[in-house]
């Protein structure tokens, strides 16, 4: 199975073929470009419900959704050619393909590609593109060749792709990271300070529903790091991770914490099993071929420059909404609306969350805004149809709470139509603090110069997809 | 580190080519690098520069790295328009080839491999042979994918210079992304080559697990990708397999982790230990979980995918419902797919749960999002019997919202429950007519109208009802036409009273009279001639029983579910169709047969096996002395002219000119050609129409006591086809061609005869016996050909199975009664005994004994099949009419139902 796409098109919003790189020479970028316009001035009609579909009910099958709705899937077929897109600021990254290509590397590099314009353009943006052509055609013809994705670290792009003119006097070579095992770091980095910032950052996702059942809880966690390091240091990070420990013969007493999905970024991946024993085996294959790896367990890897994301991963065990808002609404007679929520934080007090953010959906006709907090301030922000309630800082245990009223038009349309159903939804930081307990223990930089490396570590969990439907 | 190149979109007032041609050739570096990106910003805009070619590549040779990548960017959009002139980039190309600098060297082959223009090809494969062998891995990757664009352009140039063989070498390569491109550039090559280019074995197996590990997240998705169309040998080697694989689950790059889930899962065919295969659905559980965290693009990929994964195997996430339940920014296309698998999901144990989600979305706004969750309402109803009354319930919840959409969309989906649960849930009706005068649209209409017609009798007013749909029956869409015709009758011959009786006579003088639809205008006359003939019979047929509907949420075919599900994260899964469905690039159109089938097979075509032919002087070997005899006395049976005797003695003269004009034909085959005899027509196994113009006809047949291939090949297509080879897949009786195919050159409208010798026992295939021989055919010009030829058994009758009367007694006994089949061939006949002895004995059955018995011949025969396996035949008939019944004993059974065809095949 093999599959690869013809060509990569940066279009503009309205569709129209900025720059685009042909890897294949069987696809037009003038078909292209007739397409997607059309896609998205949502012209194209949906696939084949012509109005004579002669249903024989007698005979009746389930005939569900034969018709695609009119949305815009990241797939589309379109007379032989399969586009694939996403959106950035005013900006397409489409490709076309002719073949069965793996659809998920395609959109993920795509994202990548992204994510390597904003680090050689800052932004990306139709101006950044144009401003830049020249970097953007070096970059599509390394990044992709002959529709296969290539590189797409921007460190590593960067060292033989310059901008600037003068620098590229200089011959380039392809920087040894390129094919080297290590490809994320070149070798002679210097830091006069060499020093780790180690964040562990922890999103919350909640859903609760009309009835105040928490549907969904789960945490997903980033382990981020900045290095300073010179040379071609080894990191050593120990976690208090129950499955790590007792994959190290520790026992888990205590703090040691389950977690659900773990996902670690190349580096780590590669540099486990090289030089250690990669602790994904551990994870994966803990019941059965424990005996097999004697030898150092911990996660050992070499970080690449700069900043990056170590480890992800996923717990979904359910958590007490750190956060708690209850909204009461209240229409008396047809013109006036009067909300009451109530926030509480269930967390304990020591910690105490700040820039708390709190979004409550009103009608979108509602005017005169009367509002009173016992905390924070509250306004009604009618471009987002909702009532923004923000606390600098709220303690754990604390419960605040805001009272506003709005005015409603007399009149209202004969058939109306059904209200956008918002849910709640809030914001927040708590530092010092993560829901899953989760603790490095410790993290040990070893370079062969032997110099001394500051670990700095930080927590902080965060909302994340916080949202609780309005009862 | 932004640039300020828009500066070169700014155009000049007057003539803009000549001035910039003047800067191309300007003497200062700046200016003339300034030039370039002016030539290449004015390209980028869609302007034509292609007349700048020649003072474009005059900057080609240049130190500047950014210049030159430049130029080469020029030249890969206008070679094609310049094809001439793209020869002067040659010599540079080339020279850049061996530049010392590596990123150099790759950049000329990556760009000569882009130029799709022949006469740059033929010099590509210099630099490509160095490049492939480079000391810098970076240009060696390059190269790898290289030979693919090469193979694109030109497959035969990367055939003869070897360069398949080359690429396999990197397999081995020690670095990591070279293998992975190596192998992306085989298994694309292999796509679009019928012959086995990229054969994984287990070594190649291991080498790239190992090489897995250390590659790039791109370089493990064309590992994994390409990987997971091999099968393993046995459950132990899958599990080991697996093991390897497991840990890229890890991998944060989701590609990498779809890949690894699809061959886990290809593996998972072949484990039988169920302790291990519940362990892997345990472990792919949270990745599939996390997949749902990434970009929404993503989501969609992976949505799509588990979809079809939880069709085959729903444990994996029957725990995990509630992480499919919509988010409120989720995009629509998302929200879409998770209420398709919330259904697939949904289980008496979670049905609360999901049906308060499904309420929720209903009061959403997004339009088409409402209809899918109030279907998917429905359609949990009809999934899930016990839980069929809470749906109910929320749909007439939803119906009192009155919100137009939901409304019809509810009353579409309650028809559908009506129909899985006759009989159960009438009592609604009333509270579904109260919505009548909101529904506008024609599905909701038609879907109303359907239930007041099934349900006529018990609603005191359906005639009401009825009719005030009725007023607007021409202005119906077609599909509410259909059912208020319907309707109508069935509520007429529920009700036959006045009222109904008036309205159908309406009815259908609007459907016959007023209407240009076929449809409805034969079913308005099939309902007035039954209605006027035998009432009875029109309640019998309009009022009969329906088949109970059934839910179809896991509704893919298992065969297509098992294709697509090793199509895993590429378009195929998205669409959930075959690649073939959509992939515009394949060279080959046909339905290829699975590879595995085709393993062992020799190409004849190379095969040192000794060679068969047919002209005397080169019959040395004892096999080709039995062809060489063969070829001497042609065709017992012939009927036409054999080619061989029409240029010596020219036939005399033939009224039919087109019979003279094919012995013309004939006579224009060069003498030194293999004599092949001709015969009564060949069955034609490949059309000219499937062949591309080639046509094949072809049978087994038996002479002298060997089993030759009878094949005619003709050329129908405007080229020559040359270099024809043939194999035969594994088949019952493991027939295999003895001999190379003798076929010369075919000119276009030539034809070609030949008798293949052909061995048995070769290539056995398993399994019961059966008739099916899949032959392959294939030359120079064309790709393979594929098709199913039916073996006869009588063509493996040998001369020595007659029997003595005794003998052929003494076997009966011995054989038990278990043995003795029996079938009745209806369409045989038999003329006259002795005719029929007579052919019979022609093909080696032969005759022992007959006797009379109530007017019926009975016929004992014998024969001797593969491996000497005795048939002892009876025929029991009337002369002259048609049917024979055929009884067999023998002591191998299962050749039964192959003895019976040939029998019948006979007889005709």
């Amino acid at each position: 199975m093999a599959g690869a796409v013809s060509a990569l098109f940066l279009l503009d919003i309205k569709g129209r073929v900025l720059v685009w790189r042909d890897y294949r020479g069987d696809v037009s970028a003038v078909q292209a470009e007739r397409f997607f316009t059309k896609l998205i001035e949502k012209e194209v009609t949906s696939l084949g419900v012509g109005e004579e579909i002669f249903v024989e009910m007698q005979n009746l099958t389930l005939n569900w959704w034969q018709v695609d709705p009119d949305s815009h899937d990241p797939v589309v077929y379109d007379n032989g050619v399969t586009y694939m897109f996403i959106q950035h600021n005013n900006v397409f990254l489409m490709t076309a393909a002719r073949q069965n290509c793996n659809a998920a590397s395609i959109l993920l590099f795509l994202h990548r590609v992204i994510d390597v314009f904003k680090h050689y353009f800052e932004e990306l943006e139709e101006e950044s593109l144009r401003d830049n052509f020249v970097v953007v055609y070096e970059l599509l013809d390394e990044m992709m060749d002959f529709g296969y994705p290539q590189y797409t670290e921007a460190k590593i792009l960067s060292e033989f792709i310059k901008t600037d003119a003068y620098r590229m006097e200089v011959t380039q070579r392809p920087p040894m990271a390129v094919t080297n095992a290590v490809s994320w770091r070149s070798e002679g980095i210097k830091y006069k300070k060499n020093e780790v910032f180690l964040d562990v950052v922890e999103s919350v996702n909640i859903l609760v529903n009309s009835n105040g059942q928490i549907i969904r809880s789960d945490v997903v966690g980033a382990l981020k790091m900045r290095t300073y390091l010179s040379g071609m240091p080894e990191c050593k990070l120990g976690l208090n991770d129950r499955v790590l420990l007792e994959a190290q013969g520790r026992s888990a007493k205590g703090k040691a914490i389950d977690l659900d999905d773990i996902k670690f970024h190349q580096y780590v991946i590669l540099a486990g099993i090289k030089f250690y024993l990669c602790p994904l085996f551990v994870y994966l294959s803990l019941c059965v071929r424990l005996a097999r790896f004697e030898n150092d367990r911990t996660i050992s890897f070499i970080p690449p420059d700069g900043s990056f994301d170590l480890m992800t991963y996923r717990l979904s065990t359910q958590v007490k909404p750190l956060i708690w808002v209850e909204a009461q609404v209240e229409r008396h007679s047809r013109s006036r609306i009067e909300l009451m929520v109530k926030a509480r934080s269930q967390f304990k007090e020591r910690s105490t969350a700040t820039n708390v953010e709190i979004e409550i959906p009103v009608p979108s006709d509602a005017t005169n805004p009367n509002v009173r907090t016992s905390m924070g301030s509250a306004a009604y922000a009618p471009e987002k149809d909702a009532l923004v309630w923000k606390i600098k800082s709220f303690p754990g245990g604390k419960e605040y709470m805001v009272r506003a009223e709005f005015s409603l038009p007399s009149i209202t349309a004969e058939e109306s139509t059904p209200e956008k159903k918002a849910p709640i939804r809030v914001k927040f930081e708590i530092p010092y603090f993560t829901v899953s307990g989760i603790q490095v223990r410790y993290l040990k930089i070893i370079e062969k110069s032997g110099y001394q490396a500051l670990p700095w570590v930080r927590y902080i969990t965060m909302a994340g997809e916080y949202e609780l439907r309005l009862m | 580190m932004s640039g300020h190149d828009s500066k070169y979109f700014s155009t000049t007032k007057k003539g803009e080519i000549p001035e910039l041609k003047e800067e191309l050739n300007s003497q200062y570096k700046d200016k003339k690098k300034d030039a370039v990106k002016k030539v290449i910003a004015a390209m980028t805009v869609g302007k034509d520069v292609s007349s700048l070619f020649t003072d474009v590549v005059n900057c080609m040779q240049t130190e500047n790295l950014e210049l030159k990548k430049l130029v080469y960017l020029y030249l890969i959009n206008y070679a094609k328009s310049n094809p001439d002139l793209a020869i002067l980039a040659v010599n540079t190309f080339v020279k850049d080839s061996q530049d010392p600098n590596p990123l150099i060297r790759a950049l000329a082959v990556r760009t000569m491999g882009c130029i799709r223009v022949d006469k740059i090809t033929e010099y590509l494969c210099d630099p490509l042979q160095r490049c492939l062998k480079d000391d810098d891995p970076y240009v060696r990757k390059t190269a790898a994918i290289c030979v693919a664009k090469l193979y694109d352009i030109n497959a035969e140039l990367v055939e003869d210079r070897g360069f398949l063989d080359t690429l396999k070498d990197l397999i081995s390569d020690n670095n990591p992304m070279v293998v992975a491109n190596a192998v992306a550039a085989l298994a694309e090559i292999q796509e679009t080559s019928a012959r086995p280019i990229f054969e994984i074995t287990s070594q190649t197996l291991s080498k790239l697990l190992t090489a897995l590990n250390e590659c790039t997240e791109w370089g493990q998705v064309f590992i994994l990708d390409a990987l997971s169309t091999y099968k393993a040998a046995d459950a132990l080697e899958a599990e080991n397999i697996v093991e390897r694989v497991t840990p890229r689950l890890q991998h944060a790059n989701c590609a990498v982790v779809l890949s690894a889930v699809k061959m886990i899962l290809q593996q998972m065919e072949l484990i039988t230990s169920t302790d291990v295969v519940r362990n892997l659905c345990k472990k792919m559980a949270p990745p599939l979980v996390t997949l749902l965290s990434a970009e929404p693009e993503l989501q969609y990929v992976a949505l799509r995918n588990i979809s079809l994964i939880v069709q085959k195997r729903p444990t994996i996430l029957a725990h995990e419902i509630k992480v499919f339940f919509c988010k409120y920014n989720d995009p629509i296309y998302v929200k879409m797919e998770k209420l398709e698998i919330m259904i697939k999901l949904a289980s008496d144990r979670n049905i609360d749960q999901v049906l308060l989600e499904f309420k929720e979305y209903a009061t959403e706004v997004d339009v088409d999002f409402v209809r899918k969750a109030v279907r998917a309402i429905g359609r949990c109803a009809i999934k899930l019997e016990r839980a069929a009354e809470r749906c109910i319930s929320v749909l007439l919840e939803l119906i009192k919202v009155k919100v137009n959409y939901v409304v019809q969309e509810a009353i579409i989906v309650i028809k559908d429950i009506f129909r899985r649960y006759p009989n159960t849930y009438e009592s609604i009706i009333a509270t579904l007519c109260e919505s009548l005068d909101t529904l506008d649209e024609p599905e909701a209409k038609a879907s109303m109208i359907w239930i007041i017609g099934e349900y006529a009798e018990r609603i005191d007013n359906a005639d009401e009802l009825l009719e005030s749909f009725l007023e607007s029956f021409p202005e119906e869409q077609a599909m509410v036409q259909l059912q208020l015709l319907t309707a109508t009758v069935k509520l007429f011959l529920k009700k036959p009273t006045e009222g109904p009786q008036q309205m159908i006579q309406v009815v259908l003088n609007n459907a016959t009279m007023e209407t240009d639809n076929p449809d409805l205008r034969d079913r308005a006359y099939i309902y007035w001639r039954l209605l006027s003939t035998d009432p009875e019979a029109a309640k019998d047929v309009v009022l009969a029983e329906k088949p109970v509907i059934s839910d179809d949420s896991n509704s893919l075919e298992p065969s297509l579910l098992d294709e697509l599900l090793g199509n895993i994260a590429t378009l195929s899964s998205v669409y959930h169709k075959l690649p073939e469905a959509f992939v515009s690039r394949a060279k080959l159109t046909f339905a290829r047969p699975d590879d595995e089938e085709y393993p062992a097979a020799v190409e004849t075509g190379n095969s040192e096996s000794p060679s068969y032919e047919v002209d005397g002087a080169a019959a040395t070997s004892s096999q080709s002395f039995t062809s060489h005899e063969t070829a001497r006395q042609p065709v017992p049976v012939a009927a036409a002219p054999t080619p061989s005797s029409a240029p010596a003695s020219p036939p005399a003269p033939v009224p039919d000119l087109l019979g003279d004009l094919l012995g013309l034909d004939n006579a224009l085959v060069p003498v030194d050609q293999p004599i092949a005899p001709s015969g009564p027509p060949l069955p034609v196994l490949l059309p000219s129409t499937t062949g591309q113009g080639l046509q094949i006809s072809a049978q087994l047949v038996r002479r002298d006591g060997q089993v030759f291939y009878n094949l005619l090949l003709e050329n129908n297509s405007q080229v020559v086809l040359d270099g024809f080879m043939i194999q035969f897949n594994k088949n019952t009786f493991g027939l295999a061609a003895a001999g190379p195919l003798q076929i010369p050159p075919l000119l276009p409208q030539d034809s070609a005869r030949t008798l293949l010798p052909m061995v048995m026992f070769q290539n056995l295939s398993t399994g019961p016996p059966n008739t099916l021989l899949q032959v392959a055919v294939k030359n120079n010009q064309q790709p393979v050909w594929y098709f199913n030829d039916k073996i006869s058994l009588h063509v493996f009758f040998s001369e020595d199975g007659r029997m003595e009367r005794a003998n052929f007694l003494e076997t009966w006994k011995s054989l038990p009664d278990s043995n003795e089949v029996a079938k009745d061939l209806s369409s045989a006949i038999i003329h006259s005994i002795d005719s029929t002895v007579e052919n019979f004995a022609a093909t080696n059955v032969f005759f022992v004994a007959k006797r009379r018995n109530a007017n019926k011949d009975i016929l004992y025969m014998s024969a001797k099949g593969p491996r000497g396996i005795p048939f002892l035949i009876e025929l029991t008939a009337s002369v002259g009419a048609p049917g024979v019944k055929c009884a067999v004993k023998t002591p191998s059974l299962e050749m039964a139902p192959l003895l019976f065809d040939a029998m019948e095949a006979l007889l005709k």
